[in-house]
């Protein structure tokens, strides 16, 4: 197969010192004229800076480039496929920016009277009633500014619940050893003891594990439906049933929402609570270190707990209530992340109602187009159809010493991003592929002849490309380990470098 | 990988040496080849007691962050302080520089394996 069919090649890209190697001292992007103004006496003064602050002199142009060209280093998912699975990493549609951009709704200010804002405020209200529809939990609170904030908003609200019928006792949270590690992270973050259960050798949660481990200090289970291996929880109504007698609540973790979103709702299964990634679901931007959104939908008796502020409607008018007596209470700082949230019900908008569910279908039939395709190269550990993602693993490669980490940055080299590797932990040398509903029949067809190329090298012994892979990128394999071990996190680097280690 | 045919395993890939009242706990060979390289590891106090089947420290990997079980029940007397500034004796040493705790036993232990049934066990 000839090299030319995928499209990672080679450029020319710059080499670029942080901005502090470069910085001059006589440099300075903008120069200000001197105060012509005698300085007033400060009732701050003890607090001013008596040195410099250590900021980098750079022109403007120097400080463009750099980051520019770190821009140029990166993959992101406009530059190509990005099957990184349990991510969602579907593409953002331009006009979703768009919209964001409005400067009605990106100069609208948190604090702005009510009557200002009806239209911003009758949009975010509209969404609320959407993510309850979608979800089968009518009422959402719009606030939490991440997924896993929306985790520990909804353990949150299922203790206070608990509290207020006096049931104070219920601090245990059982999540399953195929979770998302923000589930237990968020639960213990809430004041709660996590116990981990074991999945059966399905993938799936193992009903006699889960009947031991109920008792009257179980104050919820939190899963992932469909669950991290790809595939639903077909005991899912027995499971919320079990929890329910025992006296808990089920939370539901929404990261894979996309595998039924319009086709089956969680509110139905017997989940109580349920946080939507719409990074996710909905195609808002994912990450950089924000903003985001994790609206949380609960149920009738959950209701009462919901943080504020809440947007409700009263008559013909939107407002924002801020004070409600069971509220677990503020949990940000404003309404929301509003350009995020406006980029959510856009996506919703864009199918309606009634085509909502082809984003599931075509997700679906993605991923197991890749499954039917891969199947006979790579081990597939739970056979049968997947949802939204496929899981693979690397025992057949492992054969002629190729594992999954040499797969994936061997992958990186033929021009695709990595799928998410060594997750589900239950599962050894796991690869989770998630194409979204997003990409063509076309890239997924190249992905899955670049994962087919790189089986037949492995079953040909020519295994060296794999070890040394990647060798394309601007950087090769780094030293996770020793980054691991050796953070260096701060500049300049201390001179005895032991500050940064872990201890 | 190697399994000493003078140490007792459990199904959660720990192994134990008992000496008197004394068991010595690390994870096998095979436990630190899954999980690749050891890049922390968080060990339990002294003096903590712990139930057998409990999780009393945890190994973080670059893949994977993994709970250690306690096969014993019992109060841990001595844990592998080297293992703060060295967390790969995991890796090159799992049954030696790489132990991980001591535990003075009182009561209750998991099921214990022996060399042949676990080597069995991790060929199922």
């Amino acid at each position: 197969m000839s090299a030319t069919r995928y499209s990672a090649t080679t450029g020319l890209v710059h080499e670029e010192p942080l901005l502090f190697e470069q910085a001059h001292e006589q440099h300075e992007a903008m120069a200000l004229p001197g105060c012509a103004a005698e300085e007033a006496p400060s009732p701050l003064a003890s607090f001013l800076r008596q040195k410099p602050a250590g900021i980098p002199g750079l022109s403007e142009p120097e400080v463009v480039r750099h980051f520019v060209r770190l821009s140029q280093w990166n993959h992101g998912i406009e530059t190509g496929f990005y099957p990184l699975g349990s991510c969602t990493m579907k593409y953002n549609p331009r006009v979703h920016e768009q919209i964001a951009r409005m400067p009605g709704f990106a100069q609208a200010h948190p604090d702005q009277p009510e009557d200002s804002v009806q239209g911003l405020l009758s949009l975010l209200f509209e969404l609320q009633q959407a993510l309850g529809e979608i979800t089968g939990l009518p009422h959402v609170t719009l606030t939490p500014a991440a997924g896993a904030h929306g985790e520990l908003v909804g353990i949150m609200m299922i203790r206070a619940w608990h509290d207020a019928r006096g049931d104070d006792c219920r601090r245990t949270v059982l999540v399953p050893d195929s979770a998302h590690g923000t589930n237990p992270a968020s639960a213990s973050l809430a004041g709660m003891r996590t116990v981990e259960l074991k999945s059966g050798p399905d993938g799936q949660i193992d009903l006699t594990e889960l009947k031991s481990r109920l008792d009257d200090r179980v104050a919820a289970l939190m899963l992932t439906n469909p669950n991290t291996t790809g595939r639903f929880e077909s005991q899912i109504a027995e499971i919320c049933d079990l929890v329910h007698q025992a006296g808990g609540l089920v939370y539901g973790d929404g990261a894979n929402l996309n595998a039924i979103v319009g086709k089956a709702r969680p509110g139905d299964m017997g989940i109580d609570c349920l946080h939507i990634n719409v990074h996710k679901t909905f195609a808002t931007p994912h990450g950089g270190g924000g903003p985001g959104a994790g609206p949380v939908a609960v149920n009738e008796a959950l209701a009462p707990f919901l943080p504020v502020p809440r947007i409700e409607r009263q008559g013909e008018q939107y407002r924002i209530v801020r004070s409600c007596p069971q509220s677990i209470g503020p949990v940000f700082g404003s309404i929301g992340q509003v350009g995020v949230l406006l980029r959510a019900l856009a996506y919703i908008r864009a199918f309606g109602r009634d085509h909502l569910h082809r984003i599931a279908e075509d997700a679906v039939l993605n991923a197991n187009y890749i499954l039917h395709r891969l199947k006979d190269a790579y081990h597939v550990p739970f056979p049968g159809l997947c949802k939204h993602e496929c899981l693979l693993t690397d025992k057949f490669q492992n054969r002629h010493g190729v594992k999954t980490l040499d797969l994936a940055k061997r992958l990186i080299d033929l021009g695709f991003h990595p799928m998410t590797i060594y997750f589900p932990l239950i599962v050894h040398g796991a690869m989770l592929i998630e194409p979204t509903e997003t990409e063509s029949r076309r890239t997924i067809d190249a992905f899955c002849d670049a994962m087919l190329e790189i089986a037949r090298a492995c079953e040909k012994g020519e295994v060296q490309p794999m070890l040394d892979a990647p060798t394309k990128p601007f950087r090769r394999r780094l030293d996770e380990t020793r980054a691991a071990r050796k953070p260096v996190l701060v500049w300049p680097e201390r001179a005895n470098g032991s500050s940064a280690d872990r201890s | 990988m190697t399994i000493p045919e003078h140490l007792l395993y459990t199904k959660e890939h720990e192994w134990v040496r008992i000496e008197d009242d004394i068991a010595t706990i690390g994870i096998t060979d095979h436990a630190q080849e899954a999980l690749g390289d050891i890049v922390f590891v968080e060990l339990p106090a002294k003096g903590r007691k712990v139930q057998a089947g409990e999780a009393f420290a945890v190994v973080e990997s670059v893949k994977a962050v993994s709970d250690v079980y306690a096969p014993v029940a019992g109060e841990v007397v001595e844990t592998n302080e080297l293992l703060e500034s060295e967390p790969e004796k995991i890796n090159t040493d799992p049954y030696g520089e790489g132990w991980i705790a001591r535990v003075r036993m009182s009561g209750d232990k998991v099921e214990l394996l022996d060399e042949a049934t676990y080597t069995t066990y991790l060929e199922e």
